[in-house]
């Protein structure tokens, strides 16, 4: 996928004047992040789950080369094929090869992030594969020629009839020529397009949530049953995985998808969860005949033992994104690229690089809801933090930004200096008039002030000098 | 290619600053792998066996399947009563497995049963389980010969045949089944976990039944 993560600025200006991904983005305030709270309510363990699934992922990262060996070994001893990729390049290429080795002309896939990150389909349509997005709401933008804007909702900033309009259009001439109005009519008029695709499809492509090292099976979770159908029904099945998926057992599994439903959806199990091992077996009635792995890694291994490998917990629920009030106001297109949200401002940079994605975690007020959330207890705002430092040592930043901030610096590592200019700055902005509590300008301020209100300083002078005033003094328990 | 193999396990290592697991930390990591350690128990599904069937039909209404609980001499008849309560055709594609087969489905006279895999045509399917799980409702499926996958997929109502002492409390149970049924090592090539009947949220995030997978789900629970 092409990233325009560097336009962000102005992706954000579309954004908070596009009036349907506005009213899209209200529902969100209400739906996912409630019933996850709900959820986590009905389960005394779950802070207890929580923290035993950050302790699952950190063993795994430290001996990932381990659980990677094992994984394939088990892969392998029951005739399935693990393929290594190093970049996304060699993903896609891996993945082309064994389309093109049974002929296949289509291929049912499943929702994968990772999928996205190495632009799959692009490449499957050059070479003249037609890749069938199954997924409903991949599905969907998929005929909008849209990427998704949210790791688990891939059509969150649609609406209904956005979504009626676009089945209008692309299900008229297979004889669907009525306006639909229900979601209900909606959900089966896809199925229907969808049910013959997953028939005629000759390679059925998914993702992975988790890789078991333990028994050598992917572990696939969804709601549709979509995921289900691309692993049942075509001949050949391929697992695309990034290496951070491999954890030990079945147990680890257990714990891991506990938290996993509640903190995406706040169900308390999603519909399907289901363990693929290896090919059809002797006797098997169904099932593919090939079954292969691709390990992908893309720059995640040379994360590993820095900051932020934190970062390589995530189990991709997107609950950081449902309660993050940067996203939920402009939603996860203006990210420019695969991963929106908190976690999308951590990976991003460190997966097109600073200078491409640098302004993404400067989107943060670091309220630090999405830490309090994460199943995973991933830092995101320390590691958003620490982009933020590598973006002014490489420096990224306008010249302005970085002017003032250096005059910042200096001002507030002198204290007497620093009280003389804001009692200085507070007299300044007493003669602009503090009548009304606000200022609807300022000299140097227009910036703020052509779209809010300034909030006057209450009177009584700065805080220091109200401190002192009022013999302010440490007082130890 | 093995190339690429060794260049993301290497460079795993070099980030982990060190070489290849071994000595007493590969014997760690080992022993891990071999006995797994316990998260932390769920204690709502910690029950008596009768208690762990009543709340496995609870949380599975909850999730927008049907339960009913009836005796091994009347699975075929709850069969045939569900179908016509729901104007469902008394037509099926039923797994062919020895369990089924022991239950007396020619006493409905009117239900017609083809033994075998899923067909896209089919409308209802009946099948067994492996398991389910109280915890959260859920019905496990194993493949085989006695259990195509593609019954629990491509019928619009799925019918589950599910012996009482075959509820377990978690997750961590099913897995002891399947390792006690398979070997620590082999695994069925499909282990589905179905929690109420498909869905999807990804139309303004209001959960609609029957994306994919079946829209109904029914579950007769077998009295031990």
């Amino acid at each position: 996928m092409h990233s325009t993560a560097h336009d962000f600025k102005d992706n954000v200006s579309e954004a908070l004047t596009d009036s349907n991904l506005q009213s899209s983005l209200a529902m969100l305030k209400v739906g996912f992040s409630e019933r996850r709270r709900q959820a986590a309510e009905r389960l005394p363990e779950f802070e207890a789950l929580r923290d035993a699934a950050r302790d699952i992922k950190n063993h795994a990262l430290a001996n990932l080369d381990f659980y990677l060996e094992e994984f394939e070994r088990k892969v392998t001893g029951l005739g399935g094929h693990v393929h290594w990729a190093p970049t996304a390049e060699d993903a896609r290429r891996i993945i082309a090869e064994l389309c093109q080795s049974v002929g296949a002309r289509t291929v049912a896939k499943s929702k994968s992030m990772v999928a996205e990150e190495i632009a799959l389909n692009e490449h499957l349509e050059k070479l003249g594969i037609a890749p069938i997005e199954t997924d409903l709401g991949e599905y969907i933008i998929q005929l909008r020629h849209e990427p998704p804007s949210h790791i688990i909702a891939p059509a969150v900033h649609l609406t209904k009839d956005q979504v009626a309009d676009t089945f209008l259009e692309h299900h008229s001439p297979l004889g669907f020529t009525k306006r639909l109005t229900e979601r209900n009519d909606l959900v089966a008029e896809a199925r229907y397009v969808l049910r013959q695709k997953f028939l005629d499809a000759d390679v059925g492509l998914t993702g992975a949530n988790f890789l078991v090292a333990e028994t050598g099976s992917s572990m696939l979770v969804t709601n549709e049953g979509n995921a289900d159908l691309s692993n049942t029904l075509p001949k050949m099945h391929i697992v695309l995985a990034s290496i951070e998926k491999v954890i030990p057992t079945l147990e680890d599994a257990a714990i891991l998808l506990r938290v996993l439903a509640r903190s995406a959806t706040g169900q308390e199990s999603s519909a399907y969860t289901t363990l693929n091992t290896g090919p059809k077996r002797e006797g098997d009635p169904d099932g593919p005949s090939a079954y292969h792995v691709v390990i992908l890694d893309n720059g995640r291994s040379a994360v590993l033992g820095t900051e932020m490998q934190d970062m390589l917990r995530c189990i991709r629920c997107g609950a950081c994104m449902n309660h993050c009030p940067v996203y939920g106001a402009i939603g996860g297109h203006a990210y420019g690229w695969v991963y929106p949200g908190p976690i999308g401002a951590v990976l991003t940079p460190q997966l097109l690089g600073v200078e491409e994605a640098g302004n993404l975690p400067n989107a943060s007020t670091f309220c630090g809801r999405c830490e309090s959330v994460c199943p995973v207890r991933i830092p995101l705002p320390g590691l958003m933090r620490h982009w933020r430092e590598r973006e002014f040592e490489k420096h990224l930043q306008p010249k302005a930004v970085r002017q003032g901030l250096a005059l910042w610096s200096f001002v507030a590592r002198r204290p007497k200096l620093y009280r003389r200019l804001t009692g200085l700055a507070n007299r300044m902005l007493a003669l602009f008039g503090r009548a009304d509590g606000r200022y609807r300008s300022l000299p140097l301020a227009s910036g703020w002030t052509r779209y809010r209100d300034f909030p006057a300083p209450p009177p009584g002078g700065t805080f220091h000098q109200q401190w002192a005033r009022h013999g302010g003094a440490r007082t130890r328990p | 290619m093995s190339d690429d193999r060794a260049r993301i396990l290497n460079g795993i290592r070099r980030s982990l600053k060190r070489g290849a697991l071994d000595g007493t930390a590969r014997e760690a990591v080992e022993a891990r792998l071999a006995s797994p350690p316990a998260g932390p128990a769920v204690a709502r599904a910690r029950l008596p066996q009768a208690d762990k069937v009543a709340l496995f039909c609870q949380w599975a209404e909850a999730n927008n399947a049907t339960v009913a609980r009836v005796a091994a001499a009347d699975v075929p008849g709850e069969v045939a009563a569900f179908l016509a309560r729901n104007n469902l055709p008394a037509q099926a594609a039923m797994a062919p497995s020895a369990e089924l087969e022991g239950y007396d489905w020619a006493s409905q006279k009117m239900l017609g049963l083809r033994r075998g895999a899923g067909r896209g045509s089919d409308q209802v399917s009946i099948t067994g389980a492996f398991a389910g799980i109280a915890e959260t409702g859920t019905i496990v499926t194993a493949s085989g010969a006695d259990h195509p996958v593609t019954l629990n997929l491509l019928p619009d109502t799925h019918i589950v045949i599910l012996r009482e002492g075959d509820v377990v409390s978690g997750y961590e149970d099913v897995w002891a089944r399947l390792r006690q049924r398979y070997g620590k090592d082999r695994m069925p090539r499909t282990v589905n976990t179905l929690t109420g009947p498909s869905r999807t949220g990804d139309i303004e995030q209001a959960m609609e039944l029957g994306a994919h997978g079946p829209r109904r789900m029914h579950i007769v629970v077998v009295r031990a």
